[in-house]
Formats: C-alpha cells, structure tokens, sequence
C-alpha cells in the first residue's frame, strides 16, 4: 500500500514537471475523435480531456465521440478527408492498412523521450511496424478464464492449471447438467480468443505469431492438434448449445443462471456479470491451463492506442496529449475501478485494487514469459482474421469437418499472404 | 411548313421549338442527377472491378483477376457460392408474397363493420422498419426462449435454431422478409380490386362463374396492373436482401447466409473488409442478374405502352 502511494506521488511530480513548461506555448485548435462510445468509457475520455484543457487555456480542445462499430468503417474516410489531430485505433496489425497507406504518423520521437521510453516499454513492440513507432496504447486488459467459484466449490473442483485437470474439471461439471463454457459465437471474435488461446499453448506464442503472418500452413499437424485439443472440449459437451446465435452478451445469462460455469473473456466481461448479480465470492478467475508444457505461457492483452493522423494540422499539441494520456498519474486515473476498470500502459502507474485488476496484472508481469498477444483479429491481417474466424464457428459446430475447414483456411492463406 | 411562314421571322429560335424544348428543360435536372449518382458510379464500378485496391493507398490495376477469383469461389462451393445460391432461393421464396397478399386483400376486401382497421393492421408490418422486424423474428427463432420453440414444445416436438443452423438459416430470414413484403402486396391488390368492374363480375355470374373460375377468369385478368407491380417490388426487394441479413445473422452461421449486396459489403465495406476492388466485381455481377429482370421489366411496359 504503501509502495502504491509513493509510485502515484512519484508519477504525480513527474507528470507536473514535464506538463507545466510545455502549457506556455501550445495555441490553437486540437481535435480528438474517439472511439469510446460506451457512456462508462466516454465519461472517462472526457474528464482526461478536461484535465488537458485546464492545463493548456490557450488550446481549443474539440472532442468528437463516435459510435465504436460506426468508428471502424468511418476511419478511412477521415483519416484521408478531414483528419482530426488525435484519434482512438487499435495496435499491431488493426493498424497496418493505416501504416501501409501514410495515413499515421512516425511517433517514434515520442519513444526517443526517457519518459516514454522507460514508461511504455511493455506496449511498444505492439505498435512497432517497420522499427517505428506509430502511436502510444492507452489501455489494455487481460483475458482468461472467468468462473462461478461457488458451482466449482459445489462440485469440489479446484483451478486447473495443466490440460488434464481441465478436461476431469469439464467432465464434472457436464455431468453436472451444465456447461463447462458459455460463449457467444455470432460476432465470430469470441472463436477467436478460444483458438489463441489454444494455439498458443499448444505451440507457444512464435508459432502462433507464424501462423498470423501466413508462414505456416493450416494443414501443419501442429495447427490440428491444436484443432484436436479444441475438439476434445467440444465432444464432451464442454460448449452452450446454439453458441452461433449469441452475441458474447447474450451468452452470459448461462453463467449468470449456472448453466454454465465458466467464460474466456477479457476483463470487460466483469461489468455486466457483477450488475447481473454475481458477487466477488461467485466470480473468480484463472489463467488459461497449460496444454504444452514445454511452451512457455503467453497471453492475450488487446490493447487500445492514440495516433496521430499524418494529415493532423496541429502535431505538436497532439503530442503533448500524448505525453498526456499516457503519463503515470492519467494512467491511473483513467483506468481505475471508477473509470476504464482496466490495466494502466505505464510502468510507474499504479493498478487499481479491484481483484480482477489485479490478477491480471500479476498473470502479465509474471506469468506470461512467452509474449503478449494482442488478439487474433487485430495480429492477423482483416481478411484472414474474417476466413478463420468464420471458421472457428463452424468448426466448433462441426467438429468433424476439421479437414474441410482447415484445407478451406489454407486456400486462403495462399490468396491473402503475397 | 405552312405555319411556319406565317410567323414573323423575329421570333427567336427558342420559341419556335418551345414545344419540343419544354420537356428537355424539364426532365434536365432528373437526367443530370441520374446521369451523376446513377449512371456513372455503374461505370465507376465496373472500372473499379479491374483493380485491387484497399480504399487507402495506390490503385493495381489486375485485369479480370477478382472475376477470376469469383470463379474460383464458385466452383470451389465457397462464399460466393453460397451468396448466389441464397440469392437464387431469395428471388423465388419471396415470390411467394404475390399469392399471400392476393388471398389476404380477397379476405380483407368485403363491407363489414371496422374493416378499415382490420386492413390497417395488416398493413402494420410494413409501416414499421426492417430493423424492427429483424429483431422480432430473431427472437421470435430464439432456441433459448423464442416464442417458435416454445409452439414447437406444445406439440412435443424438439427445439430448432433456425438462425444457428446453416440449412435452414435462409428459410428463416426469407420468412421474417416475407411477412412486411405480404402486406405490401396485399395494398396493392386491395386498391386494385376497388377498380375491378362490377358490370363484369354480373356478367360472369349470369354466365354461371363462381369460386376458383370466377378468380381465375375474371378477376385476376383485372388485376395485372396491380400483379404487374406487386412482381417488380418483390423481386427488387428480393435482390436488396440486405437489412434482415445485416440484423438476423451478419451472414452467419458461418457465412451461410450471405447473399451477394451483404457479402459484397463484407468484403469491401465491414470492420474486416479491405478489397474494394473485388467487391466492385460482387457488385457487377449483382447488377448483371439485376440488369435481366429491369430489361423484362421495360420491354413489358414498352409494350403496354405500344398496346394503348
């Protein structure tokens, strides 16, 4: 506790002493699209944003807040036709058609500044292309598995931490009457995390990364025993039925209900599972279990970034907003319990208190050697995450077409890589 | 030619042709913004399907290749397969909405107390949007609680997922388009029967016509204009199939309910879609089926036209 308070004193004077010099000078319009559209997240933004203009009087700070899914197509047409100077993206390849096209800016300055450089280390990698940086993350969170303490402790089951506990674990609990998992596969990305997941402690984080950039192919027997390990889940019932016709919302009633037991998601499944009821005693949390044990554990940990649009009028406020957000103390106001309940990016910030917060911070500093994961969709290119995905669902509904889906994968990969 | 030696040759150009002008002048601005948003994105997209592009950075120009790669998918059985399959399944299901709303306005077109209302409500489905619809019949299929399993249940028989399963996925949404494009139809026919002539209906009951004859020989001949329209809807919007598609399922499960406008937008358009210039191609091909039924469609009305 005490350690917690210096670090947020020490992050506090740093923050004011590269603030305060730069207030001086910054004039003129600086505008900010964002993403963040949920009300929790929004009122987050705008309060940091608050925060920026009481620092700087002499910018004309305008926010503009749009729908997320809307966001997603609408950023090609503003980053070519009316850039803002400041707006919300995702890392690694989410941003590549971006890089690819000139339509981001080179921050790797930013990264030269000890500031940053010592701060956002963990994050740089994911928005490195080329051996330059293209923005600053401002958020991130962990995945794993989310699960009713009180049925486990029902039926004497402990957290697995190696593939065989959790298939004994999975076969109590079906012969329990429920699910081991819920899962809503409508949206297709939910497939997604199972099969990192999967793959990643099959192989370990390399292949997985291998497989992303199309040098494996889909029919290696490495990516089918990955398949393999998936299908001993499905055959034994370990899944909700009809999972194709849910969104990852409406899969949490069953865990809510105790259909099921448990859910892999990112922390953001926290939220809705407590306002529907679940106390911190119900609700726990654990890592992913080892499948390989050879392979060293790694982990997804999505992660939400700032640009600067390479056509932004006024660079050099939309850096120090940068140099803003991801300062030590913004850090940890901004993902705090109250605000984004999520990870802070700086390494002098502090985690909030909240347990999930925590083990997830503890599970990603400590326990997850192999590397860090940024999602399926966002580390392999649109198009293949789109193909692969539709082919998660199907093969979690037909597991016996594994052969048809992976060879349907694989012609894929040699359209889409070139 | 004879008049025109009489008018004083002061008179400008443009009065002397002010009667052949006039309809020019008029239809201009009609022409100039079809000829802007219509004609030339045709154009634009034919030309845009020769190229690979991903809306961002420079242009390749690729030849036939994305036709090329539409081939492929076709014979390999996959997405595009599926898309023009369903398209296919989507033109004839939705045909079925002629005969509904005809026997629904037969119902409905008799003189008793608060009719108007009984008609209003019929007519309810289409006043309300697509995305309405969408959403009641996802519920309505919903395999945990929809009202569908649960009227399965009473007869004893097993829950379905019409929108997980990818047979019978397309059914299901063709069903929920069906019922807005019913009511739609039955409009039409019920303003169609109010023109049918009374004297003919005499007629042919003193000729002994009731029932299925009367229907058949009489009644449904009067009825080919409102026939005629109800068919040209129904098959536009079979072809823009688009909405519930978008609602019900985002082309799932497993993209077996795509059709092609959805999965032209899922490729060129969607959070994971980056080929505008294959899209564009989607776009031509759908725009080629199209193109067979707008001809159909303005050789009949030329003839009707000639006929008159």
């Amino acid at each position: 506790m005490l350690s917690k308070m210096k670090t947020t004193a020490a992050a506090a004077a740093v923050a004011s002493a590269f603030a305060v010099p730069a207030s001086a000078e910054l004039t003129g319009d600086l505008s900010i699209f964002l993403d963040t559209s949920n009300p929790a997240p929004r009122a987050t933004m705008e309060a940091m944003i608050d925060r920026f203009k009481a620092e700087h009087p002499g910018l004309n700070v305008e926010t503009t807040v749009i729908d997320r899914e809307a966001y997603k197509t609408q950023i090609r047409n503003f980053l070519t036709a009316n850039a803002p100077d400041v707006a919300t993206w995702y890392a690694a390849n989410r941003m590549r058609p971006y890089v690819e096209a000139g339509l981001f800016e080179d921050v790797s300055d930013l990264y030269a500044e000890p500031e940053i450089a010592e701060g956002l280390a963990s994050t740089k990698g994911a928005l490195t292309i080329d051996d330059k940086q293209w923005g600053v993350a401002y958020t991130y969170y962990q995945w794993g598995v989310y699960y009713r303490k009180d049925i486990f402790a029902e039926l004497g089951l402990s957290e697995p931490t190696n593939w065989e506990e959790e298939k004994a674990n999975c076969g109590k609990i079906v012969a329990s009457g429920r699910a081991c998992y819920t899962i809503g596969t409508k949206y297709l990305w939910t497939a997604g995390g199972w099969f990192d997941y999967l793959n990643m402690r099959t192989n370990g984080f390399d292949f997985h990364m291998d497989l992303a950039a199309g040098n494996v192919s889909w029919e290696d027997d490495r990516v089918k025993q990955t398949f393999m390990n998936w299908k001993e889940l499905i055959d034994m019932g370990g899944f909700i039925a009809d999972h194709q016709t849910y969104s990852w919302q409406e899969a949490l009633p069953f865990m809510v209900n105790g259909e099921a037991a448990s859910y892999l998601m990112g922390n953001f499944a926290v939220a809705p599972l407590r306002e529907a009821g679940l106390t911190d005693d119900q609700l726990d949390f654990y890592q992913f279990p080892v499948i390989n044990p050879e392979v060293a554990l790694s982990e997804d940990a999505p992660t939400d970034t700032f640009h600067i649009p390479a056509n932004a009028k006024n660079k050099e406020a939309a850096r120090e907003f940068l140099r803003f957000a991801t300062s030590p103390a913004e850090q940890t106001i901004i993902n705090n319990g109250k605000n984004l309940g999520q990870l802070p990016v700086n390494a002098a910030s502090s985690v909030d208190d909240d347990k999930f917060l925590q083990m997830g911070f503890e599970m990603l500093s400590n326990n997850s050697t192999g590397g860090v994961a940024q999602f399926w969709d966002r580390d392999a290119p649109a198009e293949m995450a789109k193909v692969s995905m539709e082919g998660f669902q199907e093969f979690m509904v037909k597991p016996d077409q594994m052969d048809k889906i992976l060879a349907k994968l694989e012609r894929a990969r040699g359209r889409i890589y070139k | 030619m004879t008049v025109s030696s009489d008018i004083p040759d002061t008179e400008s150009w443009f009065h002397r042709n002010q009667q052949r002008i006039a309809p020019w002048l008029f239809l201009a601005p009609g022409i100039l913004f079809f000829a802007v948003y219509v004609i030339a994105p045709v154009f634009q997209s034919f030309n845009l399907s020769l190229y690979e592009w991903d809306g961002l950075g420079e242009k390749t120009y690729v030849g036939m290749r994305n036709y090329e790669d539409l081939y492929w998918e076709y014979v390999d059985r996959d997405a595009f397969f599926t898309s023009l399959k369903n398209n296919v399944m989507w033109l004839f299901l939705y045909l079925l909405a002629i005969p509904a709303g005809l026997f629904i306005a037969l119902f409905l077109n008799q003189t008793v107390r608060g009719i108007r209302i009984y008609k209003s409500l019929f007519f309810f489905p289409f006043v309300i949007s697509q995305v309405v619809v969408g959403l009641v019949f996802t519920w309505f299929y919903d395999p945990n609680f929809g009202l569908l399993n649960t009227m399965l249940g009473w007869i004893g028989m097993g829950p379905i997922n019409v929108l997980g399963n990818e047979h019978l996925v397309t059914y299901g949404i063709v069903a929920a388009g069906l019922w807005p494009q019913t009511a739609y139809c039955m409009i039409l026919y019920l303003t169609g029967l109010n023109a049918v002539d009374p004297e003919q209906i005499e007629a042919g009951r003193l000729d002994g016509a009731k029932g299925w004859s009367m229907l058949w020989n009489i009644i449904l001949p009067q009825l080919r204009p409102a026939t005629f329209i109800a068919f040209v809807v129904t098959i536009i919007g079979a072809l823009r199939s688009f909405d519930l598609i978008s609602i019900m399922t985002q082309g799932g499960p497993f993209g077996s309910s795509r059709v092609l406008a959805y999965y032209m937008f899922e490729v060129a358009l969607s959070e994971y879609g980056f080929r505008m210039g294959y899209g564009a191609a989607i776009a031509v091909v759908l725009f080629l089926i199209m193109l067979c039924f707008i001809t159909y469609f303005l050789w009949s009305m030329y003839r009707e036209e000639k006929g008159h």
